[in-house]
């Protein structure tokens, strides 16, 4: 028999997880400083550049390749952020430090939130509305800055971070739940297997759905720059181009693809295990399927004429949508037989 | 020829096709067909056809669904007499098995069927051939690079240009590269090399793993079948059609698939949190204990049943999916005979196990008696004298019952559901609304019913569980086809196709020269460093440095993820 529950350290869970969101928070004002702060630099960097030459402005030569992405991002153009995504191009962005720097600070105490929880539980922090929230956070934010390493994608920061204080607020707001055991049902292995990687394929699926409204916004700027409009949003200077997105998303997607495709199968096997048979098209199942499906559509899509770029980012979008609405509306409203402890 | 068509769409993206995506329909008979199949196993058909899938699949989770509560469906119906009917004319209450949701995975899968198989006999021929021919300028590949052996070393060492494509073909082979070596012999030699062909293998084993999938559950819906059986502390079920509660057979069921093994409920035990205010009496553990027997005359067994751990017996797997109180419960007639003794189900209706009754004791008489009520495991009473339960421990069980006599309606041959009583034909004997009051039963205790119809003795409690049983052949398939197709998957959108060629000659003064391009079918980001490894072992090979002279690579590698050089990556061959 597994020891009681120890709801002192639950509580020291929930106030890290409070301080957690303080520093978001926080980090998240930094992350708009950032973008606000750089585009302007950049801005009037680019106006004397060009009083001094006196030179029109660089052609965006080679647009519109494949289904209206571009591909402005030829080396030294100014009008989007290098599209190798690699450290130390551009100017030094002291806001985005910070704003990392916070969020690892935050993201260190979120985890010992999570940590703490567990322990205080004894089992994964993983068997209700509120943990899958927090621990799904969590995730996002390491998955976040583990990129980072590699990658300069500080310019989905403020993104990224503030979906992590929605779903921060959302767990704390509306399914605050102490610490318990598990009911029967969520009593096995399987709950570790088939939720650990649910929650983090979404947390991957957050980041490209992320990448996706930028590459939206990024193809119908560089549309306009084509145009030779006024350069209207001017945060997107330190998004890379709007194919560069869509590689990298890609990419991301398909990781997450493979994760959410395991999540079905053993989704299936531990129903099998618990209700008797592996698929009966219950609510949660209905609509992970579907995420599924549409997420396969997108993969299909990056192979079919006339549908890359454009209309697969909007599949990308589309799949997150259904996955925020599994998560939030179905748990919650619909009927069947998933129910968790505490909602 | 499907696989041309979608490798162009991916390959020369952006360039006007030389052949038209769309083949005019020829006239006749054949011709129509042939088009009509071009278009269905049509990239963008299969796209269409899977988003379609995605929204047909929707509706199945906004209305109640008959497979799985056909009560509901039933009450739904009732209650919208206006839209009820219309949606079900639409198959809106059997989605899955519509006319219309069958229709469109039908024909996704015979797409699929059409796509693969010609991919198939492609990849075959692929896998057979020797890597393409090596390409006449290899600096335009987008990834390319160029060693150097200075003359004193390459004469030292006997390299030669063909001796040293030997040499690079070798390193390429024990990196898992399909090496080809021509023009041996000859001043320019060259080495075709290939790899990644599993990325191919693993998408058509993907794509045929789901129809194994489909096959499967199409398996298991013929040939399977699943029951209900609910049963009390002490009794037992044997595993024969009349023995179940309900019972939904597959199309092609027999009875003779069923195999005789019995079980028996010995005892149910059930924990509840008692440490925590605020999950106080939320359940941590069902266990049932059960004695099961192969068939009549085998050796009996015990094992423990829990939820999410289905015992096997017999070809079929047994699941704890509920369970609940059984009072026992004795009924006499007016004539003082026992009409009806033993447990009787009643069904939980909250957390608190309140649990409804209905008694039923047909044999009563001159009239014959029922009863509808409640079971509270811990009852307690409220300021305004309701009856409630506070605990889903049996710390005051307690019966609240309605009585009734007349005719119950069970011989005239219609299925009896034994939870419902039907009070239309019965007369009222007592409820909380007449002058006898309802009936408050504690354990032990005997109440006389009005006008001496009889009594009701509340003799104890037990618990019972609710078990389903299902035998699905094609589970087995399932999931060796879902593996696999996660195999599959996984090769084919981590897998890196390429291709890759290294040419050499002298120059003029005596140094030997080595020159490699690399070329990636489909999306690769890591093609600049596979080129930067290949060029490192083809340097450790030769003993140069790597990134000597001519070394087009790093230029070239740097904007890898730039629209230029990704659509360079393409496979324009
Ligand atoms: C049951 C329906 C289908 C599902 C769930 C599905 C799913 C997928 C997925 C997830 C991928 C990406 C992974 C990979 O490259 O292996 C993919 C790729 C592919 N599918 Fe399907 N597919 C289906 C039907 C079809 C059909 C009917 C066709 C033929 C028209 C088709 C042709 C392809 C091709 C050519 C690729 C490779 C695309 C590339 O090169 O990236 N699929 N499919």
């Amino acid at each position: 028999m597994t020891p009681p529950v120890n709801a002192e350290l639950g509580q020291i869970s929930e106030l890290f997880m409070l301080l957690a969101s303080i520093a978001y928070v926080v980090a998240l004002v930094f992350f708009v400083l950032d973008l606000v702060k750089s585009s302007s630099t950049i801005g009037s960097l680019e106006t004397r550049l060009a009083d001094e030459q006196a030179a029109p402005a660089r052609s965006l030569a080679g647009v519109g390749a494949r289904g209206g992405s571009s591909t402005a991002a030829a080396a030294g153009s100014p009008a989007t952020a290098d599209a190798s995504m690699d450290y130390g191009s551009g100017p030094r962005r002291r806001s985005a430090r910070i704003a990392v720097s916070l969020t690892v600070l935050a993201a260190v105490v979120h985890g010992a939130a999570v940590l703490t929880r567990a322990i205080a539980a004894h089992r994964v922090p993983w068997g209700n509305m509120y943990e899958f929230c927090t621990t799904g956070a969590f995730l996002v934010a390491a998955i976040f800055l583990i990129t980072l390493t590699r990658k300069d994608l500080r310019f989905v920061g403020s993104f990224v971070v503030g979906l992590v204080v929605i779903m921060l607020c959302a767990a704390t707001v509306g399914f605050p739940t102490p610490v318990a055991r598990l009911i029967p049902a969520l009593q096995s292995y399987w709950l570790i297997v088939h939720v650990s990687i649910a929650v983090a394929s979404s947390a991957l699926f957050t980041i490209t759905f992320a990448m996706s409204v930028l590459q939206l916004l990024q193809t119908s700027r560089e549309a306009k720059l084509l145009a030779g409009k006024a350069d209207t949003a001017r945060f997107l200077r330190l998004v890379p181009s709007a194919l560069s997105l869509e590689n990298l998303s890609y990419r991301l997607n398909a990781v997450a693809f493979v994760g959410w495709t395991f999540t079905l199968m053993a989704g299936a096997i531990w129903a099998e295990q618990a209700w008797g048979r592996y698929w009966g098209w219950d609510t949660k199942e209905v609509w992970t399927f579907v995420i599924w499906t549409v997420y396969a559509g997108y993969l299909h899509a990056r192979a079919t004429r006339g549908w890359t770029g454009t209309r697969a980012a909007w599949l990308s979008i589309v799949g997150y949508l259904c996955i925020v609405f599994n998560f939030t509306i179905v748990n919650i409203y619909f009927s069947g037989l998933h129910s968790y402890s505490g909602v | 020829m499907k696989q041309d068509v979608s490798q162009d769409t991916r390959d020369t993206a952006g360039a006007p096709g030389a052949r038209a995506d769309v083949v005019l329909p020829s006239l006749g008979v054949f011709g129509t067909l042939r088009w009509a199949w071009t278009q269905l196993t049509s990239m963008r058909t299969a796209l269409f056809l899977l988003l379609l899938l995605a929204v047909a699949a929707v509706p199945g989770s906004l209305f109640p669904q008959r497979p799985a509560n056909p009560a509901v469906v039933t009450q739904y119906i009732q209650d919208n007499p206006d839209t009820g009917p219309v949606l079900d004319w639409f198959q809106l209450f059997d989605v899955y098995s519509s006319v219309w949701f069958s229709a469109i995975y039908l024909l996704l899968f015979i797409s699929l069927i059409g796509c693969v198989v010609p991919r198939a006999i492609a990849h075959l021929r692929a896998v057979r051939s020797t890597p393409p021919r090596t390409p006449k300028r290899l600096s335009r590949l987008p990834v390319y690079g160029t060693l150097e052996v200075p003359a004193d070393r390459a004469r030292d060492a006997g390299l030669t240009p063909s001796s040293a494509a030997e040499q690079a073909a070798a390193v390429l082979r024990k990196r898992g590269y399909r090496v080809d070596v021509r023009d041996a012999g000859t001043d320019r030699p060259s080495v075709g090399a290939e790899r990644g062909l599993a990325k191919e293998l693993g998408n058509l084993v993907f794509h045929t793993s789901l129809i194994g999938v489909l096959v499967s559950v199409a398996v298991g819906g013929l040939f399977g079948y699943n029951g209900q059986k609910v049963i009390v502390e002490g009794d037992s079920f044997v595993n024969t059609l009349i023995g179940y509660d309900s019972f939904s057979p597959g199309s092609n069921f027999s009875d003779d698939q069923l195999e005789p093994y019995s079980i028996r409920l010995d005892s149910f035990d059930v924990r509840f949190d008692r440490e925590q205010e605020s999950h106080y009496g939320q359940p941590l553990d069902f266990t049932a204990n059960v004695t099961t027997q192969d068939g009549p005359g085998e050796d009996e067994a015990q094992q423990v049943l829990k939820v999410n751990a289905p015992i096997t017996i017999g070809g079929t797997n047994v699941y704890l999916v509920g369970n609940g109180y059984a009072p026992v419960v004795t009924v006499r007639d007016g004539e003082g005979n026992i009409a009806q003794q033993g447990p009787v189900v009643s069904v939980p209706s909250d957390g608190l196990y309140t649990s409804l009754i209905v008694i039923k004791a047909p044999d009563a008489k001159p009239d014959q008696l029922g009863f509808v009520g409640f079971f509270l495991p811990t009852a307690f009473v409220d300021e305004k004298g309701v009856s409630f339960s506070r605990d889903p421990d049996p710390f005051n069980p307690q019966l609240n019952l309605n009585s009734y006599y007349g005719d119950l309606g069970l011989d005239d041959g219609t299925p009896e559901n034994v939870y419902v009583l039907d009070t239309e034909n019965l007369t009222e004997l007592n409820s909380r609304n007449n002058d006898d009051g309802g009936i408050v039963l504690g354990v032990g205790q005997t109440y006389d019913l009005p006008e001496g119809k009889g009594s009701v003795t509340f003799d104890g409690l037990k618990r019972y569980v609710a078990l389903d049983i299902h035998h699905d052949p094609g589970e087995l398939g399932a999931l060796v086809f879902s593996t696999l197709a996660l195999l599959g998957l996984s090769a084919s959108l981590f897998i890196g196709r390429r291709r890759l060629w290294v040419r050499t000659g002298e120059h003029p003064d005596g140094r030997l020269m080595v020159e490699y391009g690399l070329l990636a079918r489909g999306e690769d980001h890591r093609l600049p460093a596979e080129g930067a490894a290949v060029e490192k072992l083809l340097a450790d090979r030769f003993l140069v440095p790597t990134g000597s002279a001519g070394d087009h690579s790093h230029q070239d590698a740097a904007p890898a993820g730039t629209g230029q050089s990704h659509t360079n990556a393409k496979d324009k061959s």
